[in-house]
């Protein structure tokens, strides 16, 4: 009974506190620009019209265009459950967990492409292509980031993995994993949230056909998505063991802070980087990643 | 316990090297090797906190200013002064430089453990950092066709180096380690006015410009 109260505890915190990230991020850009921006609050919002608001539906679309959205939604959310909250740990957790998430990261990524080919256009089919070829480079990073992160702690399994600092690499493997948290969920360097014009477009491309409670399932992955890199950048870098369990959820919080605050900053001073850029970026990210885990190997604790 | 913190360092430093490799610009270029020499000017004083005496200190500052301060603002004033476009020219492409750097990197922290170091240093990275940054230096000057770029590559590998220097530390004398300083000083400051001069004379700082002989 308690556990299932903890569940739902932690179920309400990932689909509540989430949407708050793209706000904080916004908020930090318009303070950059000196501008008063738009409300922290303004994503829920748009949740909340989006859900009032009918669908669309093409003629030629199967079911597939709206089980898409759906099922990434469902995998994203199941990967939140697997990522432990400071000394709370996971919903779940055994041993592998974290190639699950994996995975489930991998079948969101393959759902919202496959709902974006749906309609038959060749732009969205563009913006899926772009999206998985990019996707390539940053799963090797991710891959190695966790590879170097059990190396160090000698084990499979996410609470484990996540509890001590991660050794000799961790300013490599902190810069790995930012970038790869910029390059997965469409921040500056690699894709602009902003723009709709459409030879610039990424992540944006593949949803322009989606409307209503889709749109709205759409928009709330992808900031479950950013708050689970957040969360594995933060937990990965920090000691969260050493900390008491209040000093641990400070930490947490202050340390999601920190990286979302980062994020507005390097989307507020940088430029996005040409397209035949971004692999140079990425291979840079994975090869941090890459030396994090020469580091765990051979440098020890 | 010193020995994590040093080991962060040269993580730290490893992914200079990589920064240096991949950038396109010689603004970024000189700013990833300057920050990697004050990393490494920082080391001495972390290797051994108790064994500290006024030379190492003296030798570690003299790195950090020599290394963070004065030879790129002497590059930068060099670039100003040829007014020189700060796109760099690669013989090698930035992807198969970095990979190169990459593969060397792990080739340098797969082989360490095969020399015969004393016990003291062999928890540390030091060795597989020192060759990482080599072997970086090295895949600068050969990939990179402008001078300043190459006079980059050549500081990265007086960086590894001034690394593998870090495990005699104790036993080189003083004059020995300010005698290379002011040398790679000094080095920068004649490339700096060179690099004018071929500046003036080529209308270009294309080295491959250079390999013939001319009137």
């Amino acid at each position: 009974m308690i556990s299932f109260l903890g569940f739902l505890l932690r179920l309400a915190f990932w689909l509540l506190v989430a949407p708050l990230l793209p706000g904080i991020i916004n908020k930090v850009k318009a303070w950059v620009a000196g501008r008063r921006g738009p409300p922290t609050l303004q994503l829920y919002y748009d949740l909340a019209k989006l859900w009032r608001k009918g669908v669309v539906l093409s003629t030629l679309a199967s079911p597939g265009f709206v089980a898409g959205p759906a099922v990434a939604w469902v995998a994203l959310i199941s990967a939140a459950m697997l990522m432990p909250l400071g000394a709370a740990g996971g919903a779940l957790s055994f041993r592998g967990d974290v190639l699950l998430l994996i995975y489930l990261l991998a079948l969101a990524r393959f759902c919202t492409a496959w709902a974006a080919m749906e309609t038959g256009s060749a732009f969205e089919g563009m913006g899926a292509a772009r999206e998985v070829s990019y996707a390539v480079l940053s799963e090797a990073a991710l891959f190695a980031a966790v590879l170097a992160l059990g190396i160090h702690t000698g084990s499979v399994s996410l609470v484990t993995m996540l509890s001590p600092m991660a050794g000799a690499g961790a300013l490599l493997l902190a810069a790995g994993l930012f970038t790869v948290l910029l390059a997965e969920n469409c921040r500056v360097p690699f894709d602009d949230p902003n723009t709709h014009l459409e030879l610039t477009m990424i992540h944006e491309v593949m949803v322009l056909d989606h409307s209503g409670p889709p749109l709205a399932v759409i928009l709330h992955g992808a900031s479950v998505k950013l708050l689970l890199f957040t969360l594995l950048l933060v937990q990965a870098v920090l000691p969260m063991g050493g900390l008491s369990s209040a000093g641990a959820a400070g930490a947490l919080a202050a340390g999601v802070l920190g990286v979302t605050v980062a994020v507005g900053l390097v989307e507020s001073l940088m430029a996005r980087l040409a397209f035949r850029r971004v692999p140079l970026l990425l291979t840079t990210a994975f090869l941090f990643c890459l030396f994090a885990l020469l580091m765990a190997w051979k440098g020890g604790a | 316990m010193s020995g994590g913190t040093l080991n962060l360092l040269i993580g730290l430093a490893m992914g200079l090297n990589l920064l240096a490799l991949g950038s396109s610009r010689l603004p970024s270029l000189i700013r990833s090797m300057s920050l990697q020499g004050v990393v490494l000017g920082l080391m001495p004083l972390l290797m051994e906190p108790e064994r500290l005496d006024w030379r190492v200190v003296a030798v570690a500052l003299a790195t950090m200013a020599g290394k963070g301060i004065v030879i790129p603002w002497l590059l930068r004033r060099a670039m100003r002064a040829a007014n020189i476009e700060r796109e760099l020219q690669p013989f090698l492409g930035y992807v198969p430089s970095l990979l190169l750097g990459a593969g060397g990197t792990i080739a340098a922290v797969a082989l360490a453990q095969a020399l015969p170091l004393l016990p003291e240093h062999a928890g540390t990275l030091l060795v597989p950092g020192a060759i990482a940054s080599m072997l970086t230096g090295f895949i600068l000057l050969i990939g990179r066709a402008k001078a300043i770029s190459q006079v980059c590559g050549y500081l990265i590998l007086e960086n590894g180096i001034y690394l593998f220097g870090l495990l005699l530390i104790h036993s080189t004398p003083l004059l020995l380690e300010s005698g290379i300083l002011l040398d790679v000083t000094v080095g920068v400051f004649v490339t700096g006015i060179i690099v004018d001069r071929i500046q003036r004379a080529f209308d270009s700082l294309d080295t491959r410009k250079l390999t013939t002989l001319r009137e």
